[in-house]
C-alpha cells in the first residue's frame, strides 16, 4: 500500500529532520534510492517549485513529493504525516518544559546535531549537483560545462553583500530567463 | 469555535503570503500574531523560533502549533497547524498538475533547465550558511566530516547519523565540563 509507505516514510522524516525545511532534503534524496515515487532529477524540480511558491519550503517539498508518488491523496498523506510528530512534541514541550531550548542537555545535543545536519544537506546537494550538471549527448554522459559556469556565477553573485538577501524567487526567475534565452 | 476558526484563518494567511519558510516568515508572523491579533509578544515569537530550531519538524509549522496550543489547547494547535499547511497543499497540487500538462512545451523545458541550475547555486548557499552557523570549533569540523563520510560511503540511515551526532554532542560537553572542573 503506497499510502502506508508514504505515511511511514514522512512520519519518520518529520521526526528526524531538525533545523528547518532544508533538513528534509537528505531524507527526500534517500527516498529516490528506495522507491520509484520520483527521480533524483525530479527532486531538483521539487526544490525549485517549493522555493518559489508560498508556504514553508519543507511542507511544499513533502506535498510535491507525495503528489508525485500518489496524486492528491498522496500529497495529503505525506504532508499530514510530516507534521504529526512535531504536533505532539511541541504540545508536550509547551505543556511540561518551561525552558526547553535553554536546557543544558538539549544544547549539548544540538552542539552535535548542527554540524551533522549541515553535512547531510551538503551530501544531498552534492548528489543533486552530480545529476544536474551532467548532459547526455548521443548516449554518452559528459559534464554540462555551461550549467557549471552559470551555477558558479550565480553562487559567486550570492556572496556579494547587496545581493545576499535577495529573495530566492528573484534568482529562480533569473534562472528561467537564462534557460529560455540560452535554450538550455 | 470562533477562536479555532480565527487561528485557522490567521495561519492560512501567513502560509499563503510568505515565501521561503524559516526566518523569512518572521516579519509576517509578527504582523499577524503580534500587531493584528495580539496573541503573543514579539519576544515570545523569538522564543518559539528558538524552540522550533531545536525540535524536529518544520520551524514555521512548529511556531503555528505552539501559538495555537497556547491560545486554545491541543485542538487549537491542530487548527493552527492545518491553517499553516493548507495553502501549500492547495498551491503545490495545483502547480504540480498544471506543470505536468506543460512539460511538452520547449520554452517550459528550457526555463526549468535554467531554474534547476540556479536552484543548485541556492542549495550550495544554504549549505555554506548552515556550515558557518553550525560549526564553531574542531569538534564541529570532525562531526561534519564524519557525517559526510558516513552519508557517502556507508548504508547507515540518515536518522541514525543524526541520533549519533546528538549523543556525541552530549558526551563532548560532559567531557569538556569534567576537564574544566
Amino acid at each position: 500500500m503506497i499510502y502506508f509507505q508514504l505515511i511511514y516514510e514522512f512520519f519518520k522524516i518529520g521526526l528526524f529532520s531538525i533545523g528547518g525545511g532544508m533538513a528534509t532534503l537528505p531524507f527526500l534524496m534517500d527516498l529516490t534510492t528506495r522507491y520509484d515515487w520520483y527521480t533524483a532529477e525530479e527532486l531538483t524540480n521539487i526544490v525549485a517549485v517549493s522555493e518559489s511558491t508560498p508556504g514553508p519550503v519543507g511542507i511544499n517539498m513533502a506535498t510535491y513529493a507525495g503528489y508525485n508518488a500518489a496524486g492528491i491523496p498522496g500529497a495529503l498523506a505525506a504532508t499530514l504525516a510530516l507534521v504529526a510528530p512535531a504536533l505532539v512534541i511541541i504540545v508536550i514541550i509547551a505543556k511540561f518544559l518551561e525552558n526547553f531550548s535553554e536546557n543544558a542537555t538539549v544544547q549539548a545535543a544540538f552542539y552535535g546535531i548542527r554540524p551533522t545536519v549541515a553535512a547531510l544537506i551538503g551530501y544531498a546537494v552534492w548528489e543533486l549537483l552530480k545529476i544536474t550538471m551532467v548532459v547526455t549527448v548521443g548516449g554518452a554522459a559528459r559534464p554540462d560545462y555551461i550549467g557549471i559556469v552559470i551555477c558558479l556565477a550565480a553562487f559567486g553573485l550570492m556572496q556579494i553583500k547587496q545581493l545576499k538577501n535577495l529573495h530566492p524567487l528573484i534568482w529562480i526567475a533569473a534562472g528561467a530567463v537564462i534557460g529560455i534565452v540560452l535554450q538550455l | 469555535m470562533k477562536k479555532l476558526l480565527e487561528l485557522y484563518i490567521s495561519f492560512f494567511k501567513i502560509g499563503a503570503l510568505t515565501f521561503g519558510g524559516g526566518l523569512a516568515m518572521l516579519p509576517m508572523l509578527k504582523r499577524e500574531l503580534v500587531d493584528t491579533q495580539g496573541w503573543v509578544t514579539e519576544e515570545e515569537i523569538l522564543d518559539m523560533y528558538a524552540i522550533g530550531q531545536c525540535t524536529p519538524g518544520i520551524i514555521a509549522v512548529n511556531t503555528a502549533t505552539y501559538v495555537g496550543y497556547r491560545q486554545a489547547g491541543f485542538v487549537g494547535g491542530v487548527f493552527a497547524t492545518f491553517g499553516m499547511i493548507s495553502p501549500s497543499l492547495i498551491i503545490i497540487c495545483l502547480i504540480a498538475s498544471i506543470l505536468q500538462n506543460f512539460l511538452h512545451i520547449p520554452a517550459v523545458l528550457h526555463a526549468l533547465a535554467g531554474i534547476r541550475i540556479v536552484v543548485c547555486a541556492l542549495m550550495l548557499q544554504t549549505v555554506v550558511t548552515m556550515t558557518r552557523k553550525g560549526i564553531h570549533d574542531r569538534f564541529g569540523v570532525f562531526l561534519f566530516l564524519a557525517a559526510f563520510i558516513l552519508a557517502c560511503f556507508s548504508p547507515v540511515p540518515t536518522a541514525v547519523i543524526i541520533i549519533l551526532s546528538a549523543i556525541a554532542g552530549i558526551i563532548a560537553k560532559k567531557v569538556g565540563r569534567r576537564k574544566a572542573s
